[in-house]
C-alpha cells in the first residue's frame, strides 16, 4: 500500500533532498508516523507537541485541504496523493493574536464547509 | 539582491494600493534556479485583514501545482503593511517557509509614496537585501524597428537579425 507524499523545499532536509516520498497508513496520523520512521524529524515539523497539525503547514489529500477532512484523522486510501506546502501567511499584527484569529478563521471555514 | 522588472513592481504596488487598507499578498514566479521573477500572481488575502494576510489554501495548491508544471518556483513572496513600515513582523518570520524566496514588503501607510524592501528569511533569521528595479530589457532590434518610424507601442520582431 503506497501513498505518494510531495515534500516542500523547506522539509527536504529530512528526505535526503527527495521531492516525493512514499508511505503508508490508514489516516494522516498513521502516515506521518510511518514517514517519521524513515525520515526522522519530519513529523515534528508537521505536528505540534499537543498533537495537532501545525499552523505553519498546509496538508492536502488529493485536492482537499485536510483541515476540512478531519486533519490528522483524515482517512487515506492506497493511491492517494498527499501534498505538503508551507502555509503562506503573516502581517503586521503580533503573532499570538494573529494565530488566534487565523485558527478561528480556519474553524469558521471548516464549520461553513460542513454545512 | 533582488533584481525585478519595473512593470512587476508597478503591478505589485497597484495591487497593494487597490486592497489598502487591507493587506495585499501574492507571488512572483520564475524559472527554477534562475532567481529571476517573471510571472506576477496576485493572491487573495483569505484573512481580509488590515493586520494579517493568509493565502487561501486551495488557491495556493492550484498556484503551486501550476508553478511545478511550468518548472517555476516562488521567487518572490510579497505582502503589504498598510499602517507600519515595510519590515517583517514576528508573524512574518514565524511563517516564512520558502527559504529560497525573496520576501518583498510594500508599505502603503503613506498615500503618495511606497516603501519597498526585500528580505531573506531563513530559519527565523532576517537579512535585508538591496532591491534593483530594472527597466524592461529593450530588445535592440525592437529599438531598430522604432527608429524606422513604427509606432512606439508596436514592437516589430521581424527586424531581428538585420
Amino acid at each position: 500500500m503506497a501513498i505518494e507524499v510531495r515534500i516542500p523545499t523547506i522539509l527536504r532536509s529530512y528526505t535526503g533532498g527527495a521531492k516525493v516520498v512514499e508511505g503508508s497508513g490508514d489516516t494522516l496520523a498513521d502516515l506521518l508516523t510511518d514517514l517519521d520512521s524513515r525520515h526522522a524529524g519530519l513529523r515534528g515539523r508537521l505536528v505540534t507537541d499537543a498533537g495537532a497539525l501545525h499552523r505553519f503547514v498546509n496538508v492536502y489529500v488529493n485536492d482537499e485541504d485536510v483541515r476540512f477532512l478531519g486533519a490528522l484523522d483524515a482517512k487515506l486510501n492506497d493511491g492517494d496523493s498527499v501534498t505538503i506546502l508551507p502555509a503562506v501567511a503573516g502581517g503586521a499584527f503580533g503573532f499570538a493574536a494573529a494565530a488566534a484569529i487565523a485558527s478561528h478563521a480556519v474553524s469558521a471555514r471548516a464549520t461553513a464547509a460542513a454545512r | 539582491m533582488l533584481s525585478i522588472d519595473r512593470s512587476i513592481i508597478d503591478a505589485i504596488v497597484a495591487h497593494a494600493r487597490r486592497d489598502h487598507p487591507d493587506e495585499a499578498c501574492g507571488v512572483v514566479a520564475g524559472p527554477v534556479g534562475g532567481d529571476t521573477p517573471t510571472r506576477h500572481i496576485p493572491m487573495e488575502n483569505a484573512a481580509r485583514s488590515m493586520t494579517f494576510y493568509e493565502f487561501d489554501s486551495m488557491e495556493q495548491l492550484r498556484v503551486w501545482r501550476e508553478m511545478d508544471d511550468r518548472d517555476e518556483e516562488p521567487v518572490v513572496i510579497y505582502h503589504s503593511h498598510t499602517a507600519t513600515e515595510a519590515y517583517p513582523s514576528r508573524t512574518d518570520i514565524s511563517f516564512a517557509g520558502e527559504p529560497g524566496a525573496h520576501y518583498l514588503l510594500v508599505s502603503t501607510r503613506e498615500p503618495d509614496t511606497e516603501e519597498i524592501r526585500s528580505f531573506r528569511i531563513v530559519d527565523g533569521v532576517v537579512a535585508e537585501e538591496p532591491v534593483e528595479i530594472v527597466d524592461a530589457a529593450v530588445d535592440p532590434n525592437a529599438v531598430q524597428s522604432y527608429m524606422f518610424g513604427q509606432s512606439p507601442a508596436t514592437v516589430d520582431y521581424e527586424c531581428s537579425g538585420r
